[in-house]
Parts: C-alpha cells; structure tokens; sequence
C-alpha cells in the first residue's frame, strides 16, 4: 500500500504490490509475443496487451465488491454458469460438432472458463453454510460432490480435459481445505489407479494418443510427440540466458508449435534461458503467495475458503502449463495464463484476482462494512 | 467427537500449511526441471535445434574421369540440360505440370511420377521433371521461364562414354541410387538429390570411392514448413577424382570393333609389365543408354538376346580351355624330365583303358614341338599318362589357368583347374587316365576366364609370374621369375612361334609386319559331346574357338588372349581376331584398313549395325504377336 499525501485515498487503497507483479508478468508475456510474431505488434501483442488491460480495470472495479455480495452472488453465478454449459453441449449436438462457446453477438463466451472461478465460490459458499459438526458427515460431502461433479462432467465431454481437470482440481482444494476426512482424499487416489485404464479406454482418440505419447514421447517424435519434443528442445537449447530477444530459431522458423498459446513458455525460455524462466516462475509464485495470504489472515470461513480456492485456480494454470511445456504432463491444452495469446485464460485469472482483491479490501476496511 | 469451529479453523490452518507446501514442492520440481533441461541437457538440446534450424541442400560433386594410359577420355562429363520443379516457388491454385509435360513432350508416366513426387516432396528441394532435355527443348522452356514460377531449367552433368559398348562391360554404368543403396551408404542426402548417379557396375561401381567426389552444400535456414529463410555460407564441392586405367583406348576400341558381330572376349596384357591392355567383351550394351535410364525395348532387345550382351564374358565368362593348356602342360612335362625329342606315333587316336581317344588327325610321328605346333593331341595323351598329374597341373596352374587375380572388378569367376586332389575333396574319387587325358588338352573339368587366357602366353613370354593391373597408379610390382629352366621355356615359346610361323595350326594368322612374328597356340572346347563336334551345325552347339598369343616372339612385348563362342575352330575364328589386335599395336594404320575392309563386309560400323538391330527388334515388338 502506498501512503503518500499527494496520491488520493482511494488510489491509494489498491493493492499496489499485486497489480505491479500481474501488469510486470503480463508485460513480459506482451514482449515475448512481439518477439514470437517475428517481431511485430501484430498479430498477437497489441491486441493481447488490450484485452489485458481491459480485463485489469475489471478486476480493479471488483475490488470494491462486497464480500456480502460475492456471497449473494455464488449460487446464482454457479447456476447460470452451468446452464451455459448445457447450453453449449445442446448447440454442440444440434451442429453435429464438439463446441466449447456461446456465439454472443460480439463476444464468444465459453462458460467453461467462468465454472473456474464460479466451482470455488460456490463450494466455498456451501461449506460456510455446512456447520462445523456436520462437516464429517455424508450430508457435508455428496453435495459438493454433485456440485463439482456435473460441471466437470459437462466439460469432459465438449471435450475439454484441460478445464475439465482444472475445475476438478480447484473444487478438490477447497474440499480439502473445508476439512473433508483424509480418507476422502486418499481413496480416490487408489481408485484412479484402479479406474485409470478403464476411463483410458473410453478416452478420444486424440486424447489417449496425448498420454500415449506423455508416456513415451518417442514413439511418435514427428506426430503427436513433436509438440513436446520441440517445446524441450526450445526449452534446453536456451541455456542459462537463452539465445537473446527475438533470436529464438525454434519459434521464429515455427519448429516449435502453438508457440504463442500453449507452449509461450518455451518461446520465451528459448530467449531468455533458465534466467527468465525461473523469473516468471517466482512472480507467479509472488501473485499466488499473496493469495494464499489473503486467505490466511481472511476472517471468515467463506472468505478463507474463496481465497485459498481462487489462489489455488491461478496456481493450477501456471503449474498444468509448465509441465506440460517440460514434459512432465501430457498435452492437456492448458494456457500460462497473462502470458498466452487468448482472451479467455486472462479473463479468468483476471477474475479471480479480482475476487481476491476484493476480499482483501474487505479484511482492511473490514471493520467498517460487516 | 463433535467438531467446533476452533477445530475447523487449525484444520484449515493445518491444512493450509500442507498445501503450500506442496505448491512449494511443484514449484520446486519445475524450477528443478527446467534447470535439468537448460543446464545439464543445454548441450544436447541445442545441438538439436541447430539441427532444426540449418539444413544442407547438398552439391553435388561432378564425378571423376577414367582415362586410359595415354590420357585419352575413357568416361567423362558431357554437359547436359535438365528441369526441374521447385516445390515452394509454385503458384497455387496453378497447375503447372501439364503446361510443362506439353513443352516437354513427357509421357503419361512421367507426369504421373512427377505428380506423385510433388506431393512428398519438402518444399526447398527440387523435384526432377527431366534429364538430358534436347537443346531445343531445353530452350523452348528457358524462354518461358518469367511465366513458369517454379519451373527450373539447368545446366548439369551426364556420365559420357565417348566408346559406348567397346567399353560397357570394363567400365559398368552409372544409375541413380535404388532404395537399398540409399540405405547402404547411411541414407547419404547426396543419392537422392535429382540427376544424382553412382557407378552400377564394372570400374564405375567399384572405383566409386575415388570418383563420387565430396558434395558440397549450400547452408541455408529453413523454417518448419520448409520455406527459406535465408542462405548461409556455402561449402564448395570437391570433383571426385581422375582415375587412370592401364588400357589402350585405341586397342580397347579396336578389339571390341573387330569381333564384329561375333560373341566374345579379348584380353590384352603388356608383357613388362602386366597392365591390362584391352578388356573387351562383345556383344555389350551401349552405357550411355543405361546411364540415362534404359528404355524398355532396348532392355528387352538385350536382355532376350542369345549373345548375351549383358553378361561381363571377360571377368564371368568361363570356358573349357581347349588346346591352350598345351604349351602350360609342355613346361609341366618337361620339368618332369619328360626328354622334348621324345617322339610319340599318332595314328589317329589312343586307347586309355576301354576308350578310344580320336585325335583330329593322323599326325605320325610327333615330338613336342611338333605336338604343339600341329596340336596333336595323342602326344598329351600318352605323355600325360607317363607323367604326374599333380605336378602337371601345379604347373598350368601357376600360369595362370584357375587363378583368382587381385582386380578392381565386382565379380570374377575364376574356373577350375582339376589336380588329383581337387577330384578327391569335390568328386570323392581318385584320378584316373582320362582324366589326365582330358586335362592335358584343356577339356573335362579345366574351366577358364579370358582373362586367365591372356595371363597365360603373357608370363610363357614374360618368363616371370606377371600379375595382371588395371589401374595405372603406382608401380607394377616386380613379378618374380617363374621356377622354369630357361631352356624349358626357350622350347615351348619356339613351339608356339611354329604355330603361327611353320606348318602349325594358324599359319593363316600370321602377321602381315616385316620383321615381327606372333607366337600363339589356338584352342577348340567343345560345348557338346565328344565325337559329335559340329563345326557347322546351329551356333549354339558349336565349339568355342580360343587362340592365346605374344608378340614379337623373340623379344615378347604384348600378350593377347581371346575367346570367341561357338566360333568353331581356333585358328579360323579367334586367331585372326588376335592377328588384327596385335598388328594394331604395332601398326595402326594397316590394321584399320583390315578392319574398315571387313566392316563394309559386314553392313556398317559397329554403332550403326547396333542401331540397325535396335530398329529391327523395336519394329518386331510392335507388330501384334500373331497368337
């Protein structure tokens, strides 16, 4: 927070800290588009720094957002959310083709990108309601799991598994954190040992042949292995200080697929080497610590809940997409959010940052509002 | 237990701590991980994307020449005209093939093969529309070429034999690289670049190290999808290198000439040396026209031909070697002590157990040189009875016959020369009269290349075990003298100058030179049975006619082998082929107006009589088989 006399009240109140390491994160993510379109603003820089500072004034207004609010408005966001999804998955049958949007006139909606941030609160939501007794019994879990459960149905089969995975996980996080028993956890770890070669079997077919090749990227080093092939080459051949700003041969002679959406992180590490890349790795680590901060000194139990889960969501993101940009993860399709080309990725985080500055606001201005 | 809400608010706590741990922990990992890659894994990594980055479009290297021992241009690289297609340069939505097949006159297959290569091919790398275009052609698309984007017309390189089939088997061919020579050679991107052609057979295939030359490459940057970027700095081709042949070009051309339509071989052998003169084999194909591609007709035309065109008589050609061995089995008897005044009565014939052996006439009484002179066979017969047949043949062996030499050639077939031994490991049984009667006038087992037929007279000449050379670089090796008494050899080389000088044999064939006299011995195997020698009947049960010769005698410089199939006797078909050969060593001029002489004889030069026969089966395939 800066106190200065000159800089008005309001102004002042913004979380400075935050709003600098997100514009810096998504300022490095606009000069390694510059360089991934070979050096031009077009076509990715421009329209991508616009989108984020469109999405960072949104989440700036939110912050004054009550919590009381974002309370009311969790059941509802929730519902609306997954009859957009099912609105999709009706569109998708009539047009005899998998769709993932809502054709809005000007703007395409896919509503599974707003069931990220819409899971958390909700879960978040029915656990402050759930009183602290009942919250071993089977009534505290079955809703949830109805709840996390249909949406993330509902995406699987658009098909989307990296969203699919990402609502999954996020859901997960805040049962566990409500205090869901161990066991709850542990046991469908057990069964998806158990389950993983039947749900294998009823996969796409471009789906298993991704884990096909995440297990043995060999097998098919010019077919569906080259993306990671490439992406590790990029990734190692850029060394501690990489190859320099806009001498990365691997993108700029396109060896290196969706170089700037999926795999721009190895575009950039390509550039700027092992010195970038643990960079951006702390910063995304310094915007998540300050989340899970917020969810720390929050003081009540929705607040804690919501935070921890709209921290964890950005923390997913980040970590799904570096593993898979090093060949730790199958290709699931998951954006670096800030730093992909692509509206919907910035608008999430972008969401939940804002959420979390709202809720931050209200822990130092807390005493006033409740 | 009840929970309350102090409990649930150090479970979150507790559980807050468990998940930041483990984010720490996954962050950790991929801190760690990229590490790996970009420290540890730098190296191999960024070789890999330099791999990716730059690509060498080779160039190729322009193969070497073979000359012959003066110098003069035995395979060489005529210039010649070619098209090509660049993938990437094309117009879309453009078709551009049949406008080019038009200007081409290309045939339905090879716009189809250049369709299909289009479509697999990168885009950097050229697809070939045509080799060896015509002048005309060539310019009818060079004018073009501002409305042909993509269309590529350049000057390149063709294996050239300024002989043709005179040398066709000596040399081989060149040919594009099939998939299993790609494979070979470590999938090497130089057999593939168009118009790229390695050695397929004979000199061309073996000496292939030495000519291919070291391609050069043009470094350039080439994105993903195959589109230049830019040209780095080019590396310059190497030549492949000259290689310099023992053989006389003249004589080469000469021999293959003089066979005329006849199925044969010659070897020419230096005497000092050992160099191989002249490596003819006749009927061949032209190597021109194999170098290019072969057309199906000439293919078939040489293929079903009864001279068989493509087989390398010289190097796998094996022959019984009829009378030749004579003079070879002579030194073996007299090395035994076998006294050379010794006579022998020939009435006509020998009885050897319960067969009678008929020799070609009644000769009387003969001694050796007499026996060699008029080949009279009840001699060899008797004498060879009285002598050891092992040691007979170690002899005729060590002079050649039923030797491998040590020749850059990709096959030789190097016969037999049967010794009591030999029988007993390969026939299980053991030597009896007849088989030294067959063996002792170059019949039964005795199996020989032409090859071997020269090396013969050349080391009874020479006097030293001479090995026979192909290629010029170096010094011969110094032969070393063969284990004969010089008053051996001084007997047998009068005998075989009596051949050709006195009343021998081939008296016909003797050199029309003042002052040079030939020495030979002819040969006649049978191919058929014995008793049933058909001179006259169908050529392909005639006898094979062999004449082995040096020349001069007294001071031996040249040694001659040759061989001509179902030429009937020795002395009629092959000896005057090595008359001719052997006067043109030492006097060209008359030995080309014999040759010119004889040429009109037979209808043509040797070109226009192969052009003729090519006419002649062209027509003959197309008429509609009357079946």
């Amino acid at each position: 927070m800066i106190t200065s006399a000159i800089i008005p009240r309001p102004l002042a109140r913004l979380p400075w800290r935050l709003i600098f390491l997100v514009t810096g994160i998504a300022g490095f993510g606009l000069i390694v588009l510059y360089s991934a379109a070979g050096g031009s603003m077009r076509p990715w820089a421009l329209k991508q720094g616009i989108v984020f500072f469109g999405f960072l004034s949104i989440a700036v207004a939110m912050s004054w957002m009550r919590e009381s609010t974002i309370k009311a408005l969790a059941f509802p966001i929730y519902g609306v959310t997954l009859v957009m999804l099912i609105g999709v998955e009706m569109l998708g049958f009539v047009g005899k083709g998998a769709q993932r949007w809502l054709d809005l006139g000007p703007i395409r909606l896919q509503p599974s990108e707003f069931m990220k941030p819409a899971i958390v609160l909700t879960l978040a939501r029915f656990y402050e309601l759930v009183p602290a007794s009942e919250i071993r019994n089977w009534r505290a879990i079955w809703p949830a799991l109805a709840l996390l459960g249909v949406p993330a149905f509902l995406i699987l089969v658009q098909p989307d598994l990296g969203t699919c995975i990402m609502v999954m996980l996020c859901g997960v996080t805040v049962m566990f954190l409500a205090g869901l028993p161990w066991w709850l956890f542990a046991a469908p770890v057990g069964a998806v040992a158990v389950a993983a070669p039947i749900v294998y079997s009823m996969m796409h077919g471009y789906q298993r042949k991704r884990i096909d090749v995440f297990l043995n990227p060999e097998s098919d080093p010019l077919g569906a292995g080259y993306h990671i092939a490439q992406s590790k080459i990029a990734i190692g051949s850029g060394g501690i200080w990489g190859k320099g700003f806009l001498h990365g041969s691997q993108s700029h002679l396109d060896y290196l697929p969706e170089g700037h959406t999926d795999f721009v992180f190895a575009t950039m590490a390509e550039e700027w080497g092992l010195v970038g890349g643990v960079l951006l790795i702390c910063a995304f680590a310094a915007v998540i610590r300050w989340g899970m901060r917020v969810s720390q000194s929050a003081k009540t139990r929705f607040a804690q809940l919501a935070a921890a889960g709209l921290s964890a969501t950005v923390f997913f993101y980040v970590s799904i997409n570096l593993m898979m940009v090093m060949g730790l993860a199958p290709v699931v399709g998951v954006p670096l959010p800030l730093v992909s080309f692509g509206g919907s990725a910035v608008m999430t985080v972008m969401l939940c940052l804002g959420l979390l500055m709202a809720l931050e606001r209200q822990q130092r201005t807390g005493s006033k509002l409740s | 237990m009840r929970i309350t809400t102090a409990h649930q608010s150090i479970t979150f706590s507790r559980r807050m701590m468990v998940l930041g741990g483990a984010q720490a922990a996954v962050g950790g990992l991929l801190v760690g991980r990229m590490g790996w890659l970009a420290i540890a894994q730098n190296e191999k990594y960024q070789l890999l994307s330099e791999s990716n980055r730059v690509q060498l479009i080779p160039v190729p290297p322009r193969r070497g020449w073979i000359i012959d021992r003066n110098g003069k241009p035995l395979a060489i690289n005529r210039s010649s005209f070619r098209v090509d297609i660049i993938p990437q340069q094309l117009e879309k939505d453009r078709d551009i093939v049949p406008e080019i097949a038009n200007l081409l006159a290309l045939n339905d297959d090879d716009v189809e093969r250049i369709r299909r290569e289009l479509v697999d091919s990168r885009g950097f790398r050229p697809v070939s529309v045509a080799d060896n275009v015509a002048y005309e052609q060539y310019a009818a698309v060079t004018v073009r070429l501002p409305d042909l984007p993509g269309v590529q017309a350049t000057r390149g390189f063709s294996r050239y034999y300024p002989d043709g089939p005179a040398v066709a088997h000596l040399l081989g061919y060149v040919g594009t690289a099939n998939a299993k020579e790609y494979e070979a050679d470590n999938k090497n991107p130089l057999l593939i670049i168009p118009g790229f052609k390695i050695g397929k057979q004979g000199l061309e295939k073996v000496l292939e190290p030495y000519l291919r030359g070291v391609p050069g490459g043009q470094r350039v940057e080439i994105t993903a999808k195959g589109k230049l970027v830019k040209e780095l700095d080019p590396k310059p081709d190497r030549s492949g290198q000259t290689v310099q042949l023992t053989i006389d070009q003249g004589l080469q051309q000469y021999a293959a000439r003089r066979m005329g339509d006849q199925s044969g071989a010659l070897v020419a052998i230096d005497v000092a040396s050992g160099d191989m003169l002249a490596f003819v084999s006749m009927p061949a194909f032209d190597p021109n026209s194999f170098s290019e591609g072969i057309g199906r007709t000439e293919w078939k035309a040489l293929s079903t031909n009864d001279h068989i065109p493509l087989l390398n008589k010289v190097a796998q050609g094996l022959y019984p070697s009829g009378s030749t061995i004579k003079p070879a089995m002579a030194l073996g008897f007299l090395k035994q002590g076998v006294d050379p005044k010794r006579r022998v009565v020939c009435n006509g014939g020998y009885q050897i157990g319960n067969r009678y052996f008929r020799c070609d006439d009644v000769h009387g009484a003969m001694d050796m040189r007499s026996a060699i002179e008029r080949s009279c066979n009840t001699y060899f017969w008797a004498t060879g009875l009285i002598t050891d047949p092992e040691q007979t043949t170690e002899m005729v062996n060590n002079l050649g016959y039923g030797q491998d030499f040590d020749l850059p050639l990709p096959t030789q077939r190097f016969g037999t020369m049967p010794s009591p031994k030999w029988l007993q490991k390969k026939y299980h049984r053991s030597w009896q009269g007849y088989d030294s009667a067959n063996t002792s006038i170059g019949q039964g087992y005795v199996l020989i290349n032409p090859m071997q037929l020269a090396v013969m007279p050349a080391r009874i000449a020479a006097g030293k075990l001479l090995q026979p050379r192909l290629l010029m670089a170096g010094k011969p090796k110094p032969a070393p003298e063969i284990n004969v008494d010089p008053a051996h050899l001084a007997i047998v080389r009068d005998a075989m100058t009596a051949v050709v000088n006195e009343r021998g044999t081939a008296v016909a064939s003797k050199l029309p030179l003042d002052g040079i006299m030939m020495a030979g011995k002819t040969g006649t195997a049978q191919v058929f049975r014995l008793g049933e020698r058909g001179h006259q009947g169908t050529w392909a049960l005639r006898d094979h006619a062999l004449f082995i010769a040096f020349a001069p005698a007294d001071k031996p410089r040249y040694a001659i082998g040759c061989i001509i199939e179902h030429g009937g006797f020795g002395a009629s078909a092959a000896a005057p082929i090595v008359r001719d050969s052997m006067t043109y060593l030492f006097d060209q001029q008359k030995a080309l107006q014999t040759l010119e002489a004889l040429e009109q004889q037979w209808g043509g030069t040797l070109a226009e009589r192969n052009a003729r026969q090519l006419q002649a089966f062209k027509a003959a395939s197309q008429t509609p088989d009357p079946a």
